[in-house]
């Protein structure tokens, strides 16, 4: 794995992050890549998630759902969230390298949090691909 | 580093045209952040499965709690051996201006897990090699380091490149009559061709165990400071 970013494709990819996912609402929104290294993230300055602990186990746990996927000879799943009280999570591969998760709250539906990262990524893939 | 240069995460690629900015001294450089002026280094603690990786960082744990704010992060089984992983972050402060976390992981040692031990793997910056120095692991351990040189393979990098430091752990069962195989052995068994630093020690009393990770930091550091301009 091999990747570089200027600053400005960082502003750029915070700028997505933050029209995109955190205006709607979302709680809380982190770029990683699957060796655990956090690129971005943002939140809406009520969260105090552990962003560091948190993108090593999201890593870990989209690798290990991939090995999965690939033993029943499945490329990959497309729906990754787990649904919790007050918080979910959903995760989005971004090309082959990269993971973006996003925590959202019960106000914000699946669906549309779906489709909101669904563009999201596709912006961040741009910027991204080499 | 080129101006402007925000991530950067290299491994070497068999045409050797990774770019004017590619060090080739070591394959991996760690993950830099130039915008948060941060950097990012992955520790991972491989070794045979019981011979003392993840006491090794609940030691440090114990021992740095001040600095470490953060909860370390567990996946084991009820009998305590690691299924997937445990993660400690350790913040060591700025060098050149920049803020240095380094990201200690360990591996379940046991056979079985070897995908997920190799997922760990992934993006590694350096490694600590934990053996157990009791006799009946000798096997073990020289199984356990081949099967490392296999999967860094895997992501295209080798033993002999990434910054590595041998430990050779539970050096206190000799005290309790247990049979514990001499230095020069276990040097001869997994260090003659690597020729890495390596230490005695032993994780549950904490002997060596900080050295051991300042010298893997060390390492790293100094590779990364080369190109920290
Ligand atoms: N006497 C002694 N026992 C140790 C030492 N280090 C670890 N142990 C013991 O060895 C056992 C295994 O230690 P762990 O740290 O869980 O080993 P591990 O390498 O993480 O094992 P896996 O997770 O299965 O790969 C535990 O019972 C520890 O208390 C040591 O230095 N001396
Ligand atoms: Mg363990």
């Amino acid at each position: 794995m091999e990747y570089s970013l200027g600053q400005e494709e960082l502003d750029v990819i915070e700028e997505v992050l933050q029209e995109d996912l955190l205006d709607l609402g979302v709680n809380c929104v982190f770029l990683i890549d699957m060796a655990g290294n956090v690129i971005a993230n943002l939140d809406n300055g009520q969260m105090e998630h552990d962003i560091y602990s948190l993108a090593a186990l999201a890593a870990g746990n989209f690798g290990a759902v991939s090995e999965m996927a690939k033993i029943i000879g499945e490329d990959e799943f497309s729906l990754l969230f787990h649904k919790g009280e007050k918080e979910s999570i959903h995760f989005s591969k971004v090309m082959a390298d990269f993971l973006l998760v996003t925590i959202f709250g019960k106000e914000t539906s699946l669906g549309f949090l779906r489709l909101k990262v669904a563009e999201a990524v596709g912006k961040i893939r741009k910027i991204l691909e080499p | 580093m080129y101006d402007g240069l925000f991530v950067i995460r290299f491994s070497v690629k068999g045409n050797g045209s990774s770019g004017k900015h590619c060090p080739a001294r070591y394959l991996i450089l760690a993950f830099v952040n130039l915008k948060k002026k941060e950097v990012q280094v992955k520790v991972v603690y491989y070794g045979p499965g019981r011979g003392g990786k993840t006491t090794n960082l609940e030691y440090i744990y114990k021992r740095f709690n001040k600095r470490i704010k953060t909860e370390m992060v567990t996946i084991k089984t009820h009998g305590d051996r690691t299924l997937f992983f445990d993660f400690l972050p350790f913040d060591i402060g700025k060098i050149k201006g920049y803020d240095v976390k380094i990201q200690l992981y360990t591996v379940p040692g046991q056979v079985k897990y070897d995908s997920t031990r190799r997922l760990v793997l992934r993006g590694v910056d350096a490694i600590v090699f934990v053996a157990d120095s009791m006799k009946v692991r000798r096997e073990k351990n020289i199984l356990a380091l081949k099967n490392l040189q296999k999967n860094l393979l895997s992501y295209k990098k080798s033993i002999f490149k990434i910054p590595l430091v041998l430990q050779y752990n539970k050096r206190d069962l000799a005290d309790q009559g247990i049979p514990v195989l001499p230095f020069e052995i276990l040097e001869k068994d997994l260090n003659s061709q690597l020729k890495a630093p390596s230490f005695e020690a032993s994780a549950m009393s904490g002997e060596n165990v900080v050295q051991t990770m300042k010298q893997i930091i060390s390492m790293t550091m100094r590779s990364l400071q080369r190109d920290l301009k």
